[in-house]
């Protein structure tokens, strides 16, 4: 591989990883709030408001239901509105965060509809307000769950982060497609899948330890 | 009630007659009284009827217990003491105060004067126990300093000390409730509910934690209201039992004159548990016509206020089986005696009963 090759794998690394980060920290923000209400508006709830939560829920599956390439694609106007511009990484970050936020929000919501009743009652019994019991209790107990969820949500996006390219954002996707596949340069392909590869492991290890040793108190 | 209504714990004696000692001073906080209360739940199976003009009164620092089947509606007695469960109809007047205007401000501070602890403990596993015992200081803003001091007091009250810095993952059942009876405590409550709290432990776990709960009760004078399935929980700790069956008083009075002369077949269907039968060998002989030389099986009920001199059972009586516990003070149980033919069972006792006779040469 030539020095320029190398230069530009990591390059596109270092894009890769900026484009999964920033939507990362975006899924976060948005996702974790995103949940707590899908679960505290819903039937039983400590906060119910049954339309809310019908249309946030419908919200949530209409993004989902979309594929990834299509928002991509579908979401340009809005990329340009918020970046100013449609190709490169931050335009990329917009409809990588927009799929991935409430992708994560569906499993950390699964997460702390998991949460048992008995601990809000128990709140509820020692004079915990609703807000110190989505503080104190669900968010807390239900954490390991969470983080579990957003190791799933960080894979996705990492595979999800190679068709950026297509908006020509650059990254690892980007290179082996237009190196690998297009100029049939198999030795970058495989430079490529193996970065891929050992990133996604690197994310899954550290999100299953991370799990393992909250699990364990 | 008077107006010195006594706030704070452990209970000064606040504005009483300056003769009095203050520990003889009435105390008013921790009544609980219930006004025609009944719950209907609209269940799949239509509405449900779970409980049904209940009215009664527990007193400031007695121990009252809740019996009753399950799904005789224990459970949305109690929580209705604290509203987890708003009743259908009828009123709850905590302190003298009705409970069902209360808004969301005022509900948590009600809340905060009623500890409440549950079957199956209701821990945060993700806070260690100081941290679960010091949450209700922490959301009712109680400054640090302070907090810490009662957490460690009342961790000494329930016996966890050392164990502040476990997870409750690593503690045993009896040990993750008194944890949760720490937590309920530290808020200095008037009023502890006990939702099935030792049905989920061994016996002498059990037995421990009714002691614990026996002991908060005489020493901090706070009311406590437990729901059981268990007679022997009752017997155990309580003042004045109440039994329920489908949603309805079916008894109530002090927990030894239940046991003595339960009037309800609900009542007396909870006691079989507690209750010896005839001994065996007795039971298979037992006829009900006498033939010559049998003896008469006598059972003397032993109900706390007629118990027969012990002398009258020396005359040739034969003691089978006895089964007599002091509760609350009155000798309660009963004792089966073999006697000669001929002797009038209400010579023993007036409570005497004939069960029948048995042959004599055995």
């Amino acid at each position: 591989m030539s020095p320029q090759m190398i230069d530009r794998l990591s390059a596109a690394f270092l894009d890769t990883l900026l484009m999964v980060s920033a939507s990362a920290g975006v899924a976060v923000l948005a996702g974790i709030p995103l949940a707590v209400v899908l679960v505290t508006s819903g039937p039983g709830g400590v906060f119910p408001a049954p339309r809310l939560n019908r249309v946030l829920g419908a919200l949530v599956n209409g993004f989902r239901a979309v594929p990834f390439i299509v928002l991509l694609v579908a979401l340009i106007p809005f990329t340009r509105l918020v970046t100013g511009t449609t190709i490169g990484v931050w335009a990329a970050v917009v409809p990588l965060s927009i799929s991935a936020t409430p992708f994560f929000a569906r499993i950390a919501e699964v997460s702390l509809r998991e949460v048992d009743p008995g601990l809000i009652e128990a709140a509820q019994s020692i004079g915990a307000s609703r807000w110190h019991i989505v503080r104190h209790v669900l968010l807390p107990e239900a954490l390991p769950g969470i983080i579990g969820g957003f190791t799933i949500t960080v894979v996705s996006m990492i595979g999800a982060s190679a068709m950026a390219g297509a908006v020509g954002a650059g990254g690892l996707g980007d290179v082996a497609i237009r190196y690998g596949y297009q100029r049939f340069d198999t030795t970058v392909m495989v430079a490529v899948i193996v970065i891929l590869v050992a990133l996604v492991s690197v994310v899954q290890v550290t999100g299953d330890r991370a799990v393992r040793r909250l699990r364990a108190r | 009630m008077t107006g010195a209504a006594i706030i704070g714990w452990p209970r000064a004696g606040g504005q009483a007659a300056p003769a009095l000692p203050a520990e003889r001073t009435r105390r008013v906080a921790g009544s609980v009284q219930f006004q025609g209360l009944g719950k209907t739940y609209i269940s799949s199976a239509g509405e449900v009827q779970a409980l049904q003009g209940i009215d009664l009164e527990i007193e400031p620092g007695e121990i009252f217990g809740i019996i009753g089947r399950s799904g005789a509606g224990k459970s949305s007695l109690l929580r209705s003491i604290n509203r987890l469960e708003r009743p259908s109809e009828g009123r709850v007047l905590v302190d003298g105060e009705d409970i069902a205007g209360l808004g969301e401000a005022g509900l948590i501070r009600l809340r905060r004067r009623i500890g409440m602890i549950f079957q199956h403990f209701n821990l945060l596993a993700a806070k260690t126990v100081r941290e679960n015992v010091a949450l209700p200081l922490r959301i009712a803003g109680v400054p640090q300093p302070e907090a810490e001091a009662r957490v460690a007091e009342v961790l000494r009250l329930v016996g966890l000390e050392g164990k502040e810095d476990s997870y409750p993952s690593r503690l045993s059942g009896g040990q993750k409730q008194r944890v949760g009876i720490a937590r309920a405590l530290v808020s200095r409550p008037e009023i502890l509910l006990c939702d099935e709290a030792t049905s989920a432990l061994d016996p002498e776990t059990t037995l421990s934690i009714l002691r614990l709960l026996r002991d908060i009760n005489r020493r901090l004078g706070l009311t406590i209201v437990l729901i059981t399935h268990e007679m022997s929980v009752i017997r155990e700790v309580c003042n004045r039992v109440l039994v329920l069956e489908r949603g309805r008083v079916a008894e109530m009075g002090p927990v030894w004159q239940v046991f003595a002369q339960p009037q309800h077949a609900a009542t007396q269907a909870l006691l079989a548990p507690l209750t010896r039968a005839l001994p065996e060998d007795v039971a298979a002989r037992l006829r009900q016509v006498p033939e010559p030389g049998d003896l008469q099986v006598i059972e003397l009920p032993m109900t706390g206020e007629a118990a027969p001199p012990l002398a009258a059972l020396a005359q040739g009586l034969r003691l089978v089986q006895a089964q007599v516990e002091p509760i609350q003070g009155h000798a309660v149980g009963r004792l089966v005696v073999l006697a000669p033919q001929g002797l009038d069972p209400r010579s023993l006792s007036s409570t005497a009963r004939r069960l029948g006779h048995v042959a004599a040469n055995d």
